[in-house]
Parts: structure tokens; C-alpha cells; sequence
């Protein structure tokens, strides 16, 4: 017997029993579709938040005051200690290393702006000139903040594309005066707009000199230290660097968290992979599911047709090709569902890929062909015991349809 | 050339033994026709499928064409069903959802026999047996005569040499019935040899050698 006779012979008893094959052919496909899907916005996610914590900047080491930032009460903490607060001092004490090429040291804080008689609330960022390429930010118009002493609290600011839009609408607004507190700022510069990113929105933050931003929140401590290493082979030298400089300088006691961007990248990575493993394998077991109901579907074909296995025994069938026909159908079945349902994933990742445009949705190609083959596996596996069952009917009872 | 040489089959039934078959002696030339009458329970059908080899035999041997196919495997055995053997049942067995030309192919297909082959030997039988307007029909769309025609060509499309009818007339009206013996009885011309299971004395009777069972037993045989 040919291949060709075997799938066209298969194909017609599928044909024959049609609300049946389509039903399993649907279960198949939902099964396959669903692991598309899933793993598609898994991976949509994972994509998502490395780019986004990419576009943070490259080759980073980030830098917060206290050992550890999770840790919500420490040891310190009930003898009525604070962490020791980074400086101004420290920050620029780290250019001291050779593997570190940038720092941008951060302090935040929340102030109202005014403009005429229009005021706001805004969270102001100290900063410095540096900041702008370490964070991969991009300026719309005028200048950023001047390059020069760290600790000249020069009153100039750099508005959020929509800040400036809410004060000045269309005008440029760079060359005018605001008012954030109690004191004045001219304005050097607007961000272009970016968006958010990581749940920070540039676009309505307000951006002054580190210094300025000290005396206006009247503090002295950084919230965090960008440090950008010169290159990526650096990283791990300017992170030994950053907490040697600043073990020595807060006179031997570790009490700052230095991690690197790799690091914390490679932790959402980890966590989003799995993430994308866990959805795809839940969908993976409606697969299985769909598997035992071919199984069901096929004994119960075995039994309806055991008249017609009678028939091809006593036309000359031997054992291992009734064994074939009835596996040929199965793998059909599923192969058929496989497809269907690849294409019923794509078209769902398409619709959200719509939906959300700034989801980079997409089925990893590992997960196609896990589904795949979980659909194939399921199939094949659960249509051997209805095939060999039909294989080994006696010819004389099956005839008689007993 | 069929031969039995003390041939038993027996079954359990009820955990006893029950012999279907008593020390059965028998040996039919190619080219016979030979009808098998009795009583139901006789074991008429009991020998039909041994002799088709749908069955094996409790102890004995059975030689066609000279070989002993009572030791073949069951894969050996299909394909001697395969290459000599051919059916006719009283219910026709089709298959339901295969047109008539696709139900007289099937044989072939199973065989493994190229396309264009095929295709000839179907377009041949369907000429044959008068089903030309009929291939593309389902068995359902078909009636009773023309359902065991088709069923006649399909059990003829691999040219057996032995023809096994059982009760091939028992779901047919007297006419059509009558056809259908003439149509098995034009095929011993061509050399088959064909066996007829039947209970009808009137059909049976047309047989040139005919075997009366009783009990699991060969009683008496008529040679005309």
C-alpha cells in the first residue's frame, strides 16, 4: 500500500464522520493556538522590559545609598541609625576610576512650578550635564544643562516636552523665567518627547543642576550614581571600582548597593523567560487534553468501524497496515489541527500586535515548534493503543460486528 | 486446489468445548463449484472461513495450491487472502462512505497495484457488472443487487483463484438473487474455483458438487 493511499484513505474516513473531525480538529488547533498566543505575549513582555531597561543606557552600574534597597528595615535602622547618604563628593570621587568613563549623579524630589498663573506639580531630577548621554535622553531645543561645577547651583532648568507644552504651549519657552518653590530658574532647554519609560515619564519632569536641587529640597544626599563604564569589558571593573572607592571613603563600612544593569537585566530576563515557560506550558496541557480526545475519538471510530476492519482483514489487509490506516487518520487529525491552529496563533498575535503596537509580540520560534510537536507527539501517541486495538480484531467476529 | 486433511475447529464456550468442526477430509480442484448446505449451527460458515483463512483450524492442515498455509503467520496469510482469495458476503460490506468504484478498488489499493492499473481494472469491472452509471455512487445510493455486484467485482479485482460466497442471496429478492448466482457461476468459466454457502436447496442444488453438513460434519456428497 502507498503513502499517498494511506493519507487519501485516511482523509476519507475523516471525511466521512465530518461534525466529529472538525470538532477535534478545533480542539487541536485552540490547543496550538493558545501556546502561540501565550508565549507570544510572554515573550512580548520579555522584549518589552529589556528594551525598555536598554534604552535606560548601556554599560551601566547604578549605585543607591544603603545596603540593600529591599530590605525595608535594617539592622542599622532599629539602633536608630540612617544609612549614610551618598554625596555629591562620592559621586564625583568615582571618575577617579579608569574603567569609568561617565557619572550622573541623581537626587529627586517634588515641587510645584509656576509660570504666571500657571502652576503645577512636577518632579524635579538634580542632575548634571553628563546625564543627558548616560541615560540616553534626547533634547528638543536649546541646550541641556551646563557642563562645569558639580556643586554651582545655577538656576536653569530643562523642562518635559509636556511640561513646557502645559506652560508655554506653542512657544519655545527656552530664554523664560520659572518659578519652582521659592526660587527662580530660567529655561536653558525642552526634552524631545519620549515617552514613558519604565514607568518614568520624561516628559513631565523638570531637570536642574544637582546643587540647585540640594538647596531647593534642602538635602545633600544622591538618590542614586549613574555610572557608565567605558566599555562593556569595563563593567565589572568599574563596579570593583565603584565599591572600593566608596568603601573608602565611608571610612570602611559597606553600606552602599552597587549593582550592575547587566545584572538586573539578566534577572527580568530570567524571570520573564520562565514566565513565558509557565503560560506556554498551562497551554501546552489543553494540547494533551486534546491529544486524549483523539484517543476517545479514535477508539470510538475503532468500534463504529469494526465491520470495515473485518472487511480489510478479509480483503488481505495484514495487521501493521490496519495498525497504519488507523494511525495515518490520527496524524492527520492532528497535523491538520496543528496547522489550523498555527495559523488561528499568528492571526491572534497579529490582532494584539495591533491592539498594543508598543508590544513587541512574537512567537518564538522554540515555542512553534514545541507546540507542534506536542500536537504531533499527542497525537500519535494516544492513536496507538485505538490502532493496535483495531489491528488485532479477529476477522470473523469483526465481520459478523460482534 | 484446496485440501483438508482432518480438519477440527472447536471453540470455548462457557469454559467447554464446543466442536464447530469434526475431522473434516476434503479436496477441491481449481476450477470447482461446489455449494455447502445445512442447518445453522452445521458449521457451514465455520469451514467457509477456514478455508478463507479468516480463521485457523484446533488441529489438521490445510493445503492450498499444495502449500500448507496452516503454518503461515497471520501477515503470510493475509497476503494468500490477498492474492487468491476472494469474499462475497450475505451483507454486502461495503463501505459506507467509498463510492462503488472506490469500494472495488479497495482491494487493489491494499495490494499496493500502481494507479494507472488500477484505474483500468476498476473501469473493466464496472463495465463488467453493468455499474458504469454507478461509480461515483455510495453504497447507500445503491440497491440490493447493485450493491452485491459491486461487491462480486470487488472480491474479483485481484483475479483469486478461489471464490468464497456465504449466503451471498440471503439479503436479495428471488430475481435479483437469481442474477447474482449467475454472475458467481459465469466466473467457474474463467477457472475460479467458487464455494457457496447456502441454505437455499434451490440455489445450492445448481452446484456441481454439493456438501450437506450436519453437526460439524461432511454427511453426504452430491456430484452431478
Amino acid at each position: 500500500m502507498k503513502y499517498i493511499d494511506v493519507v487519501q484513505f485516511g482523509a476519507a474516513s475523516l471525511r466521512g464522520s465530518r461534525a466529529r473531525t472538525l470538532l477535534m480538529i478545533l480542539a487541536m488547533s485552540i490547543g496550538v493556538a493558545a501556546v502561540v498566543v501565550l508565549t507570544a505575549l510572554g515573550e512580548g513582555a520579555r522584549r518589552y522590559v529589556i528594551n525598555q531597561f536598554s534604552s535606560l543606557g548601556t554599560n551601566l552600574v547604578l549605585v543607591f545609598p544603603g545596603r540593600s534597597e529591599t530590605a525595608g528595615i535594617g539592622p542599622g535602622m532599629l539602633l536608630g541609625q540612617i544609612p549614610r547618604e551618598l554625596s555629591l563628593d562620592d559621586a564625583q570621587a568615582l571618575l577617579r576610576s579608569r574603567a569609568i568613563g561617565r557619572i550622573a549623579p541623581l537626587t529627586i524630589g517634588s515641587s510645584l512650578i509656576s509660570k504666571d498663573a500657571k502652576n503645577r506639580e512636577v518632579i524635579v531630577l538634580g542632575s548634571t550635564a553628563s546625564l543627558l548621554e548616560v541615560r540616553h535622553m534626547s533634547l528638543g531645543q536649546g541646550q541641556f544643562l551646563p557642563a562645569g561645577d558639580v556643586h554651582a547651583s545655577e538656576s536653569v532648568c530643562v523642562l518635559g516636552a509636556k511640561i513646557k507644552r502645559e506652560l508655554f504651549g506653542k512657544e519655545s519657552g527656552v530664554g523664560a523665567w520659572v518659578r519652582l518653590g521659592d526660587r527662580r530658574f530660567r529655561v536653558v532647554g525642552v526634552m524631545a518627547s519620549q515617552g514613558e519609560s519604565m514607568g518614568f515619564n520624561t516628559d513631565e519632569i523638570v531637570i536642574v543642576p544637582v546643587a540647585s536641587a540640594h538647596m531647593l529640597f534642602n538635602t545633600s544626599g544622591l538618590f542614586r550614581i549613574l555610572v557608565e563604564a567605558k566599555s562593556r569589558d569595563a563593567i565589572e571593573q568599574a563596579k570593583h571600582d565603584t565599591e572600593t572607592i566608596l568603601f573608602a571613603r565611608h571610612n570602611g563600612e559597606r553600606d552602599v548597593t552597587v549593582v550592575t544593569q547587566d545584572a538586573v537585566l539578566a534577572t527580568f530576563d530570567r524571570i520573564l523567560r520562565a514566565l513565558t515557560l509557565a503560560v506556554g506550558g498551562i497551554a501546552a496541557i489543553s494540547l494533551a487534553v486534546a491529544g486524549i480526545l483523539i484517543m476517545n475519538v479514535m477508539l470510538i471510530a475503532v468500534s463504529q468501524r469494526v465491520q470495515e476492519i473485518g472487511l480489510l482483514k478479509a480483503l488481505g489487509a495484514p495487521a501493521a497496515q490496519i495498525r497504519t490506516l488507523f494511525f495515518a487518520e490520527a496524524v492527520i487529525l492532528s497535523g491538520v489541527g496543528s496547522i489550523v491552529g498555527l495559523l488561528l496563533g499568528e492571526a491572534g498575535v497579529l490582532v494584539i500586535a495591533k491592539i498594543y503596537p508598543s508590544l513587541p509580540v512574537a512567537a518564538p520560534w522554540w515555542a512553534v515548534l514545541a507546540a507542534i510537536g506536542t500536537s504531533l507527539g499527542t497525537g500519535i501517541l494516544f492513536s496507538v493503543w485505538p490502532a493496535r486495538r483495531a489491528a488485532r480484531l479477529d476477522p470473523v467476529t469483526a465481520l459478523a460486528g460482534r | 486446489m484446496i485440501q483438508f486433511e482432518n480438519v477440527s475447529r472447536s471453540f470455548m464456550v462457557g469454559g467447554q468445548e464446543v466442536a464447530a468442526l469434526r475431522d473434516i477430509n476434503l479436496s477441491i480442484a481449481a476450477g470447482d463449484y461446489v455449494s455447502i448446505m445445512g442447518p445453522s449451527g452445521s458449521g457451514k460458515s465455520t469451514l467457509l472461513n477456514l478455508i478463507g483463512l479468516l480463521d485457523r483450524p484446533s488441529s489438521g492442515i490445510y493445503k492450498l495450491d499444495g502449500g500448507n498455509v496452516t503454518a503461515l503467520n497471520d501477515e503470510q496469510q493475509a497476503r494468500v487472502r490477498s492474492e487468491k482469495i476472494g469474499f462475497v458476503f450475505q451483507s454486502f460490506h461495503l463501505v459506507p462512505r467509498l463510492t462503488a468504484a472506490m469500494n472495488i478498488e479497495l482491494p487493489l489499493i491494499l495490494a499496493g497495484i500502481p494507479v494507472p492499473e488500477r484505474r483500468m481494472r476498476v473501469a473493466q469491472l464496472l463495465q463488467n457488472y453493468g455499474l458504469t452509471d454507478r461509480a461515483d455512487h455510495r453504497p447507500d445510493q445503491l440497491s440490493g443487487g447493485q450493491r452485491q455486484r459491486v461487491a462480486i467485482a470487488r472480491a474479483t479485482s485481484m483475479h483469486p483463484s478461489v471464490l468464497l460466497a456465504d449466503e451471498p442471496t440471503g439479503n436479495l429478492d428471488q430475481t435479483t438473487g437469481r442474477e447474482v448466482i449467475n454472475l458467481l457461476e459465469q466466473l467457474t468459466e474463467q477457472n475460479v474455483t467458487l464455494i457457496l454457502v447456502t441454505h437455499d436447496p434451490a440455489i445450492g442444488g445448481r452446484a456441481k458438487r454439493q456438501l450437506h453438513m450436519v453437526d460439524g460434519q461432511i454427511v453426504s456428497k452430491t456430484e452431478t
